[in-house]
């Protein structure tokens, strides 16, 4: 069964093997999803499953948004995710899906989030790029450094990493071991940190690495 | 969901997420620990592992430090070994500890006792707080 969730990062916190080993964790409150809408190949040319996670104040959802929501019969959620699954057949619209029903433990997943923002950082930080030595009279220390031969091409080749914009991007991180599924809480521990900040949207499926 | 938590303070509570966490490790925490202070002679039984079965090792010491809170609360344990001095680091819900006992309660003015390190003989000892409860 392919395997989709939408989860909110609580933040991290570390687990004991019963043989003494520290296992770091992200705690992710994971589900419960609606489902909103089943998009068939027939109809729609892929088969997909629309799902919406977290509880939100009515007023807060515009019409549109809220016509898809009565159209489900489920009560307004604060994001929307569609995940393209091969076969649907057993979900229904409507229908509650839970992180237990998904997940169990040592299932391995590849968890995504958008990054923290880092704001427009210099190639040192952007890319690991080496500085000059910061004293010596040497004058050089974290700048961008050359930008490639003179006369021949003449020009900057494309794709040269320069200063700019860090962070605040979509991450995946694959293969994450799944160490516990909190039912009671809709919780899900998995192996390791994940992108974004705490309170940040992640979305998780089965590893394609597995 | 309504965590409530008596031994915390308010400023703990104000941060729902934070609730979530804390209560992960509350459960996974040992709640039968002694109030372990630094300066105190603890006994720190570890379990070892011999082949298939296992029994209880004993690690006698001063406790000269404490770190972190929570789950990742840890314990440094100093103890002279035939005049070599030796220093473990016990994370103490880690279910290798079986348990930890006070022997004596020490009276000391600093949180982390590392001036025994240089010190050897008589001038490396710990005061006893005879008032203190065990």
């Amino acid at each position: 069964m392919q395997k989709c969730m939408i989860g909110k990062k609580i933040g991290m916190t570390q687990v004991f093997t019963d043989e003494g080993i520290v296992i770091p964790v992200t705690v992710i409150q994971a589900g419960p999803l609606s489902v909103i809408q089943k998009k068939t190949i027939e109809v729609d040319g892929y088969n997909s499953l629309k799902v919406a996670f977290g509880d939100i104040n009515e007023r807060r959802v515009n019409k549109p948004t809220k016509g898809q929501f009565e159209k489900a019969g489920v009560s307004p959620k604060r994001c929307m995710r569609e995940f393209r699954l091969d076969n649907i057949d057993s979900y229904e619209v409507g229908q509650e899906i839970k992180v237990q029903d998904m997940f169990s433990e040592g299932d391995r997943v590849d968890v995504s989030g958008v990054s923290k923002g880092k704001g427009f950082q210099g190639t040192i930080k952007r890319y690991g790029m080496g500085r000059g030595p910061m004293s010596h009279g040497s004058g050089y220390h974290r700048g961008v450094g050359s930008l490639g031969p003179v006369a021949s091409p003449s020009r900057v080749f494309k794709g040269k990493r320069l200063p700019g914009h860090m962070g605040a991007e979509r991450v995946t991180v694959q293969n994450l071991d799944v160490v516990r599924v909190d039912a009671e809480r809709n919780l899900l521990l998995v192996k390791g940190a994940v992108p974004g900040p705490k309170g940040g949207l992640l979305t998780i499926k089965d590893s394609v690495k597995a | 969901m309504v965590i409530i938590y008596t031994d915390m303070n308010v400023y703990d509570m104000e941060e729902k997420e934070m609730d979530i966490i804390r209560a992960l490790d509350k459960e996974n925490m040992k709640q039968d620990l002694p109030n372990l202070k630094v300066g105190d002679l603890v006994r720190v039984a570890i379990k070892v592992k011999e082949g298939a079965r296992e029994r209880l090792q004993i690690f006698e010491g001063f406790l000269i430090g404490i770190h972190g809170t929570g789950i990742r609360r840890a314990i440094i344990v100093r103890r002279l070994s035939s005049g070599i001095g030796v220093e473990r680091v016990f994370p103490i819900h880690s279910p290798k500890i079986d348990n930890i006992e006070i022997v004596r309660r020490g009276k000391v003015r600093r949180a982390k006792l590392y001036y025994l390190r240089d010190r050897v003989g008589k001038a490396a000892r710990v005061k006893e707080d005879v008032k203190a409860k065990k």
